[in-house]
């Protein structure tokens, strides 16, 4: 019954992209080459550095050209989605934004040129904290914890990280001080929410506004006063041999510091672990249906404590990476609501640690996109431009990815009986 | 040999009940135990004790002669013990593979889950008891009478031999109960003990080597099928003796109530579920609508109550088209309907019982004035329809969802039945209900016939159609294939009715 309701929701949402394949090549048209004049040209420069084995030239092309080659080829798409079908759609749609956000980057980059591996450079290290973030959320909602506290545990983990760095002098020791931070936060969550069955939104509230209350004061009457105290080392990005050295991508992806490629670890480990070992086998199953684990000898409330912990400590390596990788210092509210952005990429990445990844690199590439197009003086006011990528995520969410559905038993306090 | 399992004295209070009071009972090993009691009676209770979900106050558990301590489920896997819930303890979103090695998984390199090693087990095991599922299955995915089977797949993985199966044919269609019954034979023929809760009278009987029978939290009695029948167990369970027929006079059918026309139902597969049925039901007379689960029946009633669009057709209630009308207004014209799924769409489960009651009237005085509720007027009403009724609830504002099954029908069929009714339909009225419940709401529904309303019984059970009805409609594919008078038909004839054979 409901397998049938889902194929004719499937038959909409097909022509749902069909339409909106359509409208973003008209929307190409109509916004991007009006602004194009006939003899500018567009480059796009792939160096950063000069460490890469040879350089790839840069390629300039005429704007209006170039736009009305994709407006084209996003046409196309769209009218053999509406004739045809395609059959891996989320592919397809996949494409497309890219090739409208590759047309946005044209025309903001008429007359000029812009470095495109900067670009994926400064997007993947924003996307960073976003990801960890995400993440953590996924380990504590796959085992059926709602866990709105991410802010909070990531700003604890950020406050040790320095405190702590600074007095030992060491990277390492600060690295476990945050992740120390995350989990005494996760910790109060755990122990509120499983063992108490306080409601999880309530209980993440509370440790977001109680993370912010300690951080704040301790910040402000020491850290702000005795620089030692606020003075934490930072790690060096370490160029991996060879990797590094690969054009384009070499330079963005393979020159980074300890922290970064810790995160793409984890991402992959995560990812495994819950689909390929017990403990990623009994996690779901304890956040979709508690007694049935129960029932099978399963240890509820010990999975619970064990994923909400190990769920703090990957919040607080994004506190660290705040600190430690790149402004060396704590500030007061740092963390400026990437934990919460965290947990709408785990939503848009269906709580899949992959999936979380790709949704965090998208709100990554915003964050960097501002500031790119400010320096490339577009004529947009800056929040708009800082709008739009979240616009366009809502519009797919709901007309093509459709709803994405967490664990069952997510935010309910389990009871033996 | 000492009995494979064995109960002595178990007790179990819970605050203001007792629900078993010193039980005693054995289970010699490759037989069937039937456990037989009316809802309530503590058959689930017992057996929760044995798979440590609860801990008995008195009492002592002897598996295989030897006394055991059973702490928790896995102490009862430990012991051999399994069972199958009620409500399946399976997780929707993962495979069949998945759902049966949780907890016990096989694992390959020290850390990767073997799948494959695990579907192999499940593939051997399903050829050796006859038990056909696909590994690689997403449960979800499954009809109920294969979820069903998983189950049971789960404890053979345990290597269980004691198997509890717990009103394991509730949920299962008449056909996938034979094939149930089917697997509990080949399990016992190969050394399993099987104790199998239920209330159904059949299946007891066809199936069991004994027979204890529970009520009120008290062994009453044990028997085999050989010394016992329907009627002996069923005075047994209810305490008093049970009239298994439905008591009625001949029917005095009167003018027309519900005049169907050429009527068409989309399902919810945007296909057509119901293609141009016609009837008719007259006032004083019942009439039955049969047909395997599925053909149609619930589109037709979700139409006749305006709960589902009609696509074309027409659809008269005492003279005016109500096709497509609103189900408010449907209601207030004088139709009562007591839904398919009691739990879903006949109560709110986490209101309480009086206010259940006034579900479809909250908006009429007295029990609203103006924009305020009238409590002392929903008090009033509660009071009078739950002693009208006999709804065993503890207070009027308990929760409904806490009531039993036949208690939360009941309250269904006191707010439907207490107004004014031309036209009454019943969608399986009496599913997963005991025998005291089955009788009493099908004596309500005569009731409503004899006081002239029209009445619509749609029913899984050919036997319960068949007791009820003054007529009966075979549904199949969505057309009625055949009308018969209640008392020429057979479940011969009916049963080719509902495989799509028409009868000359």
């Amino acid at each position: 019954m409901t397998l049938i309701k889902t194929s004719a929701k499937a038959q909409r949402r097909a022509r749902t992209l069909g339409v909106v394949l359509l409208v973003s090549a008209l929307a190409i048209l109509l916004l991007f080459v009006p602004g194009a004049n006939a003899g500018q040209t567009t480059t796009f420069a792939f160096n950063e550095t000069r460490s890469e084995a040879f350089a790839i030239p840069e390629l300039a092309f005429p704007t209006r050209a170039g736009l009305y080659l994709m407006a084209a080829l996003t046409a196309f798409a769209g009218a053999y989605q509406l004739a045809r079908g395609f059959t891996r759609q989320g592919a397809v749609l996949g494409i497309v934004a890219g090739l409208f956000v590759l047309a946005f980057l044209t025309w903001a980059a008429r007359g000029q040129s812009m470095n495109l591996t900067g670009m994926m450079k400064s997007s993947l290290l924003r996307a960073i904290p976003i990801i960890l973030a995400a993440l953590s959320g996924v380990m504590c909602e796959r085992c059926g914890i709602v866990n709105i506290g991410i802010e909070g545990m990531m700003l604890s983990g950020a406050f040790l990280a320095a405190l702590i760095g600074s007095v030992a002098n060491n990277v390492w020791v600060g690295l476990i001080g945050a992740m120390l931070g995350g989990a005494l936060m996760a910790a109060l969550l755990a122990v509120l929410a499983i063992k108490y069955r306080v409601n999880q939104i309530v209980a993440g509230t509370a440790i977001n506004i109680l993370a912010t209350g300690l951080t704040s004061y301790f910040s402000s009457r020491y850290l702000q006063k005795y620089e030692v105290l606020n003075t934490p080392p930072t790690f060096l990005p370490i160029p991996l041999p060879g990797l590094s050295r690969i054009p384009i991508i070499g330079p963005a992806l393979f020159n980074h510091t300890v922290p970064v490629y810790l995160t793409l670890v984890l991402v992959i480990a995560i990812q495994l672990m819950l689909f390929y070992t017990r403990w990623g086998l009994r996690t779901r199953a304890v956040g979709e249906h508690p007694r049935a684990a129960d029932t099978l000898g399963v240890n509820v409330f010990l999975t619970r404590y064990v994923n909400v912990l190990l769920g703090g400590c990957v919040a607080g390596l994004g506190g660290a990476y705040l600190v430690l990788s790149s402004v060396a210092r704590f500030d007061e509210l740092m963390t400026a609501g990437k934990g919460y952005i965290g947990l709408a990429a785990m939503i848009f990445g269906k709580w899949n640690p992959v999936g979380a990844f790709g949704s965090s690199l998208m709100f990554g590439f915003a964050d960097s996109l501002q500031t790119r197009l400010a320096i490339l003086a577009v004529p947009i006011p800056s929040q708009f431009l800082l709008m739009a990528p979240y616009l366009l995520t809502m519009v797919v969410l709901a007309g093509v990815v459709g709803r994405s559905r967490g664990p069952a038993a997510g935010g309910q306090p389990y009871e033996k009986e | 040999m000492p009995p494979v399992l064995q109960l002595r004295g178990i007790t179990k209070r819970f605050p203001g009940v007792l629900a078993n009071d010193h039980i005693d009972l054995e289970l010699e090993q490759g037989q069937v135990l039937a456990l037989l009691g009316e809802n309530g009676a503590g058959k689930s209770t017992l057996m929760n004790i044995l798979y440590g979900l609860y801990h008995p106050d008195e009492g002592e558990i002897y598996v295989r002669g030897e006394k055991a301590d059973i702490q928790g489920p896995s102490d009862a896997i430990k012991l051999g013990i399994g069972m199958v819930h009620q409500h399946f303890m399976l997780v929707p979103v993962l495979t069949v593979t998945e759902n049966v090695m949780l907890g016990m998984e096989s694992i390959r390199n020290g850390i990767v889950l073997d799948r494959a090693k695990a579907a192999r087990r499940i593939r051997d095991i399903s050829d050796q008891y006859g038990l056909e599922v696909d590994p690689e299955a997403t449960v979800e995915d499954l009809p109920v009478g294969i979820q069903q089977r998983v189950e049971i797949i789960k404890l053979l993985y345990r290597n269980a031999d004691i198997l509890i199966l717990d009103e394991p044919t509730a949920v299962l269609t008449p056909q996938e109960v034979m094939g149930l019954i089917a697997v509990i034979r080949s399990l016992v023929a190969q050394g399993k003990s099987v104790v199998f809760i239920s209330h159904k009278l059949k299946e007891v009987l066809e199936l069991s080597d004994r027979i204890v029978v529970l009520r009120r939290g008290r062994s009453v009695g044990a028997t085999t099928p050989a010394e016992s029948d329907e009627r002996s167990l069923a005075s047994m369970m209810v305490g008093r003796d049970v009239i298994l027929e439905v008591p009625k006079g001949p029917a005095n059918p009167g003018d027309v109530v519900l005049d169907v026309r050429d009527l068409v139902v989309k399902g919810d597969q945007n296909k057509v579920a119901v293609s141009g049925v016609s009837f008719q039901v007259r006032g004083g007379e019942i009439v039955g609508v049969a047909g395997v689960q599925g053909n149609g029946q619930t589109e037709l009633i979700e139409a006749l109550t305006g709960l589902r669009a009609v696509e074309s057709g027409r659809v008269e209630l005492g003279g005016r088209d109500v096709a497509n009308a609103s189900p408010r207004s449907i209601t207030e014209d004088g139709t009562a309907h007591v839904p398919e799924d009691r739990q879903r769409d006949g109560l709110v489960l986490g209101y309480s019982v009086a206010d259940n009651l006034i579900l479809n009237t909250y908006y009429l005085a007295p029990i609203a004035k103006g924009l305020a509720m009238q409590e002392a007027a929903i008090t009033d009403r509660a009071d009078r329809l739950i002693k009208e009724y006999d709804v065993r609830t503890p207070t009027p504002l308990t929760p409904a969802g806490n009531l039993s099954g036949g208690n939360q029908q009941k309250v269904i069929v006191a707010r439907e039945l207490s107004r004014p009714v031309k036209l009454t339909i019943a969608s399986q009225p009496t599913r997963g209900l005991d025998v005291g419940s089955i009788e009493y709401i099908h004596s309500q529904l005569v009731k409503k016939r004899d006081e002239g309303a029209a009445v619509i019984v749609v029913s899984a059970e050919l036997d319960e159609v068949m007791a009820l009805a003054d007529r009966i409609l075979v549904m199949y594919e969505g057309r009625i294939m055949g009308a018969l008078d209640a008392a020429a038909a057979t479940k011969e004839s009916l049963g080719m009715l509902m495989a799509g054979v028409a009868t000359e």
